[in-house]
């Protein structure tokens, strides 16, 4: 017997006993019908080749092990960052258990979000009766100042159209006429959860700013020299909020941050569940019209939302998921223009610090290559920080990235001669990315904790950049964005590169010479 | 600690019952009316918990419940280690469903194994509008020269394959014949059916009765000899590696367990079940569908057992060995004796701790009533407790055997109503979802997860319950709930040290 009271044998230890290890042998060669071991260590080694390689390239159906969620995870994710805001989610109700999961698992908090419960006969009949009493309770219940609507692929595919059911919902008394219910239509079979952030996002904005669907006068822009910041789908927006508010403060620049689910996603443990914290008011959300420019950190999630703010009269400006030096010099070299206001001295000081930290830490991360796979923006920011830490980026995957984005991606490599043997693969998952680790090895993953797998089949050592991370604990909280979160980002790839020294150099007596103390 | 401890049962119930009907006033009239038939405080004696189950949820009240996709791909199907599971429809459901579940198993994943991989057909608008199954066939071409090795493939059906009119029968069908035979199962689990995971899994079920048990050719030549000792482990899905340790118990008895529903199962495990002596069934809710058909079909009995803490494992391993020969009913008194040691340690080290600690559970399939044996092995009480997609069965079989009077019952519990239950009986612990458990911490209520052994366990089985209890002690008197507040605030509450 293997367990023990006074040492509480957990399953990575108990199930190693022999008693486990014997019964399980005999399960497989008794009943589980096995392949021969010869045969799965010739197929696992033939999974290894070019040959493999060019016929899992050859696939035109089969998606295995994508790096991208759906649409309404994006829409959920916009919606819980304005102040006591309930998303709503039009559609089956299974698909809500599944995101309130996935944004628990990553950020270790609770995430609010409702179904209007859809069954067969609104399959056949539509969605209307569900809205109409899924707004009334969300309403009661939950006394949210607004509910934001989205839809699952099932009000899709049955054509629910939530502008006319939204009206109707109103008019049967579910919820007041002049209460804010702005929606967006999210299918999950186009796009992911970036389309999903921008649809949402766009319109919430479109609410507010055009006539709330017909039931108010259009807003008229007066400007006011704001600036409007949106973030996009980021698994780092606890941290990434909170660094980019300290910078507008620093500059003095009085700013906006739409979608600003930072408090949301960090609420303390006190004795008191907050279903709402934080977030941007209705009013601000409203009076953002006015604002001087927009900035999006990241272009891929807000395709649709910056042209039309862009059409209301703003200065908009995107980028793509800026870490490191020169992507963080060009935001605040914006943000200055835009504004008028000057470089912080702080921030020059920072600058020069995470200038400082790479020129002291380059030595072992140049020449170095990597694979990185993400959302799109998140590539391309990670891709141009190792660019200017001399590293390479080898293999840049993103499974929600298009054309477009290659080409971006290809004329980043394109302006670095580390960039030279560096290819951007759009579309593509993380079966694709395990034949480009066997055939064309990294030196190390970037990725979110799936990569594991990857790291475990490939030995490629993974570096947990991304989303979702569910396996280690609390690096949200930490920005990446700023030249603090540069230095972030420095210090995480650092680690694990000074970690695999470590791990390759420590056999006494044949490894160990190379076991420093000082690096 | 807890108010629980301190009342009379009739204060208790009088206690629940205004609760009941305070968190009633929130909702709507139309909506109360129908919650009210889902709260209730059990009577001793009663059939069943005098509550209405396996219902529609209602809109925008904040269900827990998940679909049926969820209980056939996710639950039943997915364990199934060397088959290939395709989530057929757009991309979501099988990302936030990937690996999710912690059904271990042994293999070589992506050669031989599968069971942590997410393949799926990722439909595009062309999928919806033109239909998806061209690309389902390709799908499958693609899958049988990626992954040779593959003993199986199942299809399962998302929202919109049943609402565009996809024939993923009749892909199955040309493609199995064109595979030799091969095993292609579909599955017509889109999420909109029924109220919950659990038609899900009964649809699941029908899928291995109609594609699996009816396809096996009789003639063939048997694997393995018969012997009269043979079981299958049903409803079991080795979360934490659950069925190894329930496993390694009936085979210490002089059982031979001959297939795993599902957890760490395999498609000839399916195939031979029905050479089994007895269906021994832990999860009722899940997989009672198929034990009653292999009844009807095959002859085979099935005993439902209970693995969770001493007491109920004894009497399990007892009933269990009911259905054999003097030289099994031996064997289970064996088992129950040389565990008894470990058992007694574990109940010196852990009770005097948890002794009096209140529960409150809201979970699915078996454990709202199965784990209550483990948590009064403990000495604990549970005050509370409700399925998330239960049936009336359910709940007799929790009225007649676990509950005891006065406990507030609770069904497809809304995130309100189980917020202010908490709020007001204040229990020692939660047990819940991922979805439940920061609410509840951030409450500063200790709360372990139970669907997934907050990514612990095995909770099955007698070693399983060292690291229950272990778990339990830890959840309790972990010292941080001492803390959640600030000095110069309330006085915390008081609570012992974890243990270890």
């Amino acid at each position: 017997m293997t367990q023990n009271a006074e040492h509480v044998l957990d399953h990575f230890e108990l199930f190693r006993g022999p008693e486990y290890q014997q019964m399980l042998a005999n399960k497989k060669t008794l009943f589980e019908n096995p392949h021969d071991p010869a045969e799965v260590e010739r197929i696992r080694e033939w999974a290894k080749t070019p040959e493999y390689r060019e016929k899992n390239f050859a696939r035109e159906a089969l998606t295995v092990n994508p790096a991208k969620a759906c649409q309404p995870l994006g829409a959920v994710f916009v919606a819980v960052g304005f102040e006591g805001t309930l998303p709503f989610v039009h559609g089956s109700q299974g698909c809500v258990a599944y995101y309130r999961s996935h944004l628990s698992r990553h950020f270790k908090e609770p995430s609010s979000c409702v179904s209007s419960s859809m069954t067969e006969d609104a399959a056949v009949f539509g969605g209307l009766n569900n809205m109409i009493d899924g707004l009334a309770n969300t309403y009661n219940m939950y006394k949210p100042k607004m509910i934001a609507v989205s839809t699952t692929c099932m009000a899709e595919v049955i054509g629910d159209d939530l502008n006319a059911f939204i009206k109707t919902a109103k008019e049967k008394g579910s919820v007041p006429a002049e209460y804010d219910v702005p929606f967006a239509h999210t299918p999950a079979f186009v796009g992911s959860h970036v389309t999903g952030y921008d649809n949402a996002l766009k319109g919430i904005l479109e609410h507010f700013w055009d006539g709330k669907a017909g039931t108010a006068p259009k807003l008229e822009r007066k400007e006011n020299g704001k600036v409007n910041f949106i973030g996009g789908f980021d698994g780092y927006t606890v941290g990434n909020i909170r660094e980019i508010k300290r910078i507008f403060e620093l500059m003095g620049i009085e700013y906006t941050i739409l979608a600003d689910n930072s408090d949301v996603f960090d609420t303390p443990t006190d004795g008191e569940f907050r279903m709402y914290d934080g977030g941007t008011t209705l009013e601000d959300a409203a009076n953002a019209i006015h604002a001087k420019a927009t900035i999006s950190m990241q272009q891929y999630c807000t395709e649709k939302t910056l042209p039309f703010i862009e059409n209301h009269g703003h200065e908009v400006a995107a980028f793509n998921h800026p870490v490191g030096v020169s992507a963080t010099d060009e935001f605040l070299m914006t943000l200055s223009r835009i504004t008028g206001k000057p470089i912080a001295k702080a921030l020059e000081q920072e600058r020069g610090r995470l200038v400082d930290a790479m020129a002291d830490s380059s030595a072992h991360i140049h020449g170095k290559k990597f694979a990185i796979y993400g959302d799109p923006d998140l590539c391309y920011g990670l891709a141009a920080f190792l660019l200017e830490l001399g590293a390479e980026p080898t293999h840049v995957l993103s499974t929600n990235g298009n054309k477009a984005w290659a080409e971006k991606m290809e004329g980043l490599f394109a302006s670095s001669p580390f960039g030279k043997n560096c290819h951007a693969y759009p579309g593509k998952d993380l079966w694709h990315m395990r034949s480009l680790l066997f055939t064309e090895p990294v030196d190390f993953l970037i990725g979110n904790t799936y990569g594991k797998y990857l790291e475990r089949d490939t030995g490629t050592p993974l570096i947990r950049i991304g989303f979702p991370v569910f396996d280690r604990h609390h690096h949200h909280r930490y920005p990446v964005w700023g030249y603090q979160g540069g230095m972030n980002v420095l210090v995480k790839i650092l680690d694990k590169i000074f970690d695999e020294i470590d791990k390759n150099t420590n056999v006494p007596a044949k490894t160990d010479y190379s076991f420093d103390i000082i690096r | 600690m807890s108010l629980a401890t301190t009342e009379s049962v009739a204060e208790i119930k009088a206690r629940n019952k205004q609760l009941i009907d305070e968190v009633l006033k929130v909702y709507p009239e139309k909506t109360a009316k129908r919650r009210a038939k889902h709260l209730n405080v059990h009577e001793a004696g009663k059939s069943d918990c005098g509550v209405k189950s396996n219902l529609k949820s209602i809109p925008g009240v904040m269900t827990i419940r998940g679909c049926a996709y969820a209980g056939s791909k996710g639950v039943v199907w997915g364990p199934i280690k060397d088959m290939i599971h395709i989530s057929h429809g757009p991309v979501g459901c099988g990302q936030y469903s990937w690996a999710a579940r912690r059904n271990y198993y042994i293999g070589t994943t992506g050669i031989d194994t599968f069971v942590t991989m997410q393949f799926t057909s990722d439909f595009q608008e062309k999928d919806i509008v033109f239909g998806g199954d061209k690309k389902l066939a390709k799908i499958i071409d693609e899958i049988q020269e990626l992954f040779p090795l593959n003993h199986g493939i199942t299809i399962q059906s998302e929202c919109p394959i049943g609402l565009i009119g996809d024939d993923i029968e009749a892909v199955s069908k040309v493609k199995s014949k064109e595979y030799d035979g091969k095993t292609i199962v579909p599955v017509r689990c889109e999420g909109f059916r029924g109220v919950s995971q659990s038609l899900g899994h009964h649809i699941a079920n029908d899928a291995v009765r109609d594609w699996i048990f009816d396809k096996v050719n009789p003639e063939a030549k048997p694997a393995f000899e018969s012997t009269p000792y043979d079981v299958a482990i049903i409803g079991d899905y080795n979360i934490g590696g659950d069925a190894w340790s329930s496993r390694i118990l009936l085979e210490e008895m002089g059982l031979r367990v001959i297939a795993q529903w599902s957890g760490d199962g395999s498609l000839a495990e399916l195939e031979a079940t029905p050479k089994a002596k007895l269906n021994v069934l832990h999860c009722y809710r899940s997989m009672n569908y198929i034990s009653r058909h292999m009844e009807e079909k095959f002859g085979i009995p099935w005993c439902e057992y209970n693995f969770f803490g001493p007491s109920k494992i004894a009497e399990s391993l007892r009933k269990i060995a009911s259905f054999f020969d003097d030289k099994i009913k031996e064997g289970a008194e064996r088992v129950i004796a040389k565990y008894q040691p470990l058992m007694d340690a574990v109940i010196a080290k852990y009770r005097p701790r948890l002794e009096g600690k209140t529960v409150m559970l809201f979970v699915g399939g078996l454990r709202p009533r199965h784990v209550i044996g483990a948590y009064e092995d403990l000495g604990m009480e549970v005050v509370g407790t409700g399925y998330e997609f239960g049936h009336n069965d359910d709940y007799q079989r929790t009225a007649q055997h676990y509950v005891k009077d006065g406990t507030l019952i609770y069904d497809d519990v809304t995130g309100y109503e189980f917020e202010r239950f908490v709020e007001k009986i204040q229990p020692d612990l939660v047990g819940s979802g991922i979805k439940e458990k920061y609410v509840f911490q951030k409450m500063g209520v200790p709360f372990r997860q139970m669907h997934s052994w907050d990514y612990s366990g095995p909770y099955h089985g007698y070693d399983g319950f060292a690291i229950f209890a272990r778990d339990m002690d830890m959840a309790i008197n972990s010292p941080i709930w001492k803390k959640t507040k600030a000095p110069w605030k309330d006085a915390p509450r008081p609570s012992l040290m974890a243990a270890e």
